[in-house]
């Protein structure tokens, strides 16, 4: 952890490869990283969306290797700590052992909010490496505070030096974030952070809450870059947070600069973080912000509005991991009736 | 001829593929149901006792005591049980067919390659995981009629069904099955992924395979192939269906590049019997429903070749 009150994780490299459908080259993130150390970020994350080994059929494969991307990214950090994420069901402990190696410095393990026993294996290999670990409760939203407490002293009592309140849907308003993260920072001996979505435009209000509530860590992205509408807009949230009087590391002018003089140049009108209707539905119907971009795929494969695949979806209680129920959403919704629709897709050899 | 058997591991597993034997199978006698634990402390040995069936409580000296009743056993316990089981059985002339993840013998799906591996002299036998029992078959039967250069399979399972075993070695699911999808599928590589879902009710066992093949491949040749092999599978795991029939993703449907392939996803749903487990642990049943059908089959080899008798049946 940093001296000032806050630590600040820029995930650009990570939660934002989900906006760039994983394509970002490793001279790309390489740009990035080198901007964000230059500003002094805290902490940058790098890895596929869905964490290192979720280069996919399922999630998407990426633009290169994890290796490939370390290799880029690690030489280009000074202060700024290397954190990745790994997904235990998606990644194996093989995967945490080679950005180990390779020379990551902290590795963020994440699972859905009521699953945390999944990540015992893992937090116990990163924690006899001597490496701080994070506990990522996604889709919080799904969970009242008690239950995301109980399974956030799991991942306590298996070595985490920190826990997330993730909302990874975008779908938590803030009584909801103050009820979540108040709890765990009374309850637990280790830091608690809060990772928003912006899919109800509170992405940065959340974040403050969160903060308000006791989070000492917290995500963003630059220009918002993230899955959905995108996460908290790291620029504008350090601006907020100065302007709240709190002490922070990075430098403001130059993330702001890091935004728009590194990133937006890598971006086309397609992956601009845009708060728009489908990304609105992901927070109102409350599914995993990564599923959007498949969801529109498969929207246009079958004929079908992305806004119905989604709350079918949310109805399900999907949870993340589980992007291929989406072709099936969306086949079911094509073929209502006669399932003449359905066939459109399939005259593509 | 029917073939003497011993469940050892009185689990949830065990359990339920007990009462799969006694339900029906015709070539399987189920002789006794072997634990480590006193029958009032083991629901599985009191199941046992309550259907007639004799129990051992002494774990692996119990299966020494009562070696002469049966020449199959059936492992439940764990992997690291099983890698300290498995020479015994070898030393007694004891065929294992073994449930755990352990993987002392091949890999084996009973629909694939099982008369290969028994004819191939094994006397242990790995069922590799639930979701490659479920999955493996898929990615062989697109396989034998063009070229697989990938695939992935997704998992999904109700958490209620995830026991504390999966749990904590939830890394030796994905790295199995992955392997299971190459070394019996017959992919080039092979991917696996699992999620466990919390939702109430409980969802069915659901999984997904994606196969990458030639986008000259003949689709139709495929979707006939996967059919066949349900029906196959259908044999001896009744709940197993095929819910989307290979369907092909070409350039525009992905956010990467193809190269001159395509990608065919098939989705299988799998309903448990409901026997001992609750329907929506078709992830436990068909690991069950597998085993019961590798015996089987072990038990037509035997009657085949009738070079292993002594068996005394009952």
């Amino acid at each position: 952890m940093t001296d000032a009150d806050l630590r600040i994780v820029d995930m650009t490299i990570r939660d934002g490869m989900h906006a760039v459908d994983h394509q970002f080259t490793p001279d790309q993130m390489a740009e990035i990283a080198r901007a964000l150390d230059e500003a002094n970020m805290d902490v940058v994350e790098m890895s596929h969306g869905d964490g290192l080994g979720g280069s996919s059929i399922n999630y998407g494969f990426a633009g290169a290797s994890d290796e490939e991307y370390l290799d880029a990214v690690v030489p280009e950090l000074t202060d700024t700590e290397l954190s990745v994420l790994l997904l235990p069901g998606i990644g194996t402990v093989e995967e945490i052992d080679m950005a180990l190696d390779k020379g990551a410095d902290m590795v963020r393990l994440a699972t859905h909010v009521t699953e945390a026993d999944v990540s015992q294996e893992h937090f116990e290999y990163v924690t006899e490496r001597g490496v701080e670990a994070n506990g990522l409760l996604m889709l919080s939203h799904m969970a009242e505070p008690e239950t995301v407490l109980e399974q956030a002293k799991l991942m306590e009592e298996y070595g985490a030096d920190a826990v997330y309140v993730m909302d990874s849907a975008g779908a938590l308003l803030p009584d909801g974030v103050r009820d979540r993260v108040g709890l765990l920072a009374d309850e637990l001996d280790i830091e608690v952070g809060f990772h928003a979505h912006n899919n109800l435009g509170l992405g940065i209000g959340n974040t403050l809450a969160g903060i308000e509530a006791g989070a000492t860590t917290v995500d963003g992205c630059l220009r918002g870059l993230g899955a959905g509408s995108g996460n908290a807009q790291i620029e504008v949230l350090l601006g907020v947070l100065k302007k709240a009087g709190y002490d922070v590391n990075p430098d403001f002018f130059g993330v702001m600069d890091a935004a728009e003089d590194v990133l937006v140049p890598m971006l086309t009108e397609d992956t601009m973080p845009k708060l728009d209707n489908d990304s609105l539905i992901l927070g109102y119907a409350g599914v995993y912000s990564s599923f959007l971009r498949h969801t529109r795929r498969a929207a246009d494969q079958y004929g079908v509005d992305p806004r119905e695949i989604l709350i079918e979806l949310g109805e399900m209680e999907v949870v993340g991991g589980q992007e291929d129920l989406i072709t099936d959403v969306a086949k079911r919704l094509g073929g209502q009736g006669a399932g003449g629709t359905a066939e459109a897709g399939s005259d593509d050899d | 001829m029917t073939v003497s058997a011993a469940i050892v591991g009185p689990g949830n597993i065990g359990t339920d593929l007990m009462y799969k034997i006694l339900d029906r199978s015709e070539a399987i006698e189920l002789e006794r149901m072997i634990g480590i634990f006193p029958v009032e402390e083991s629901d599985g040995l009191q199941a046992a006792v309550d259907e007639g069936i004799d129990v051992g409580t002494e774990g692996i000296d119990s299966v020494r005591e009562y070696q002469d009743e049966f020449d199959l056993v059936f492992e439940a316990t764990s992997a690291y049980v099983h890698e300290e089981n498995a020479p015994v059985y070898d030393e007694l002339d004891l065929f294992a067919v073994d449930l755990t993840p352990a993987a002392v013998g091949p890999y084996t799906v009973p629909v694939v390659n099982l008369d290969e591996v028994v004819s191939g002299g094994h006397t242990n036998i790995n069922m590799v995981t639930c979701g490659g029992q479920a999955t493996i078959p898929i990615v062989h039967a697109v396989d034998r009629i063009t070229d697989v250069s990938y695939a992935e399979m997704t998992s999904h399972i109700a958490s209620k069904s995830a026991g504390p075993g999966t749990r904590q070695n939830i890394d030796s699911f994905t790295q199995t099955t992955a392997a299971g999808l190459e070394e019996v599928g017959g992919a080039d590589e092979g991917k696996a992924i699992i999620t466990l879902n919390p939702a109430e009710p409980p969802i069915m066992m659901r999984n997904t395979v994606y196969t990458m093949v030639d986008q000259e491949s003949d689709v139709e040749a495929v979707r006939d192939s996967v059919s066949e092999i349900e029906e196959e599978i259908q044999t001896y795991v009744p709940g197993y269906e095929v819910t989307l029939e290979p369907e092909v993703k070409g350039q525009e449907d992905v956010g990467f590049d193809l190269g001159d392939e395509i990608i065919l996803t098939t989705m299988i749903e799998v309903e448990g019997e409901g026997q001992y487990l609750p329907p929506y642990a078709g992830n436990l049943d068909i690991m069950t429903s597998a085993a019961l059908g590798a015996a089987e089959r072990v038990a037509d080899h035997w009657d085949e070749v009738r070079a292993v008798g002594g068996a005394t049946d009952d």
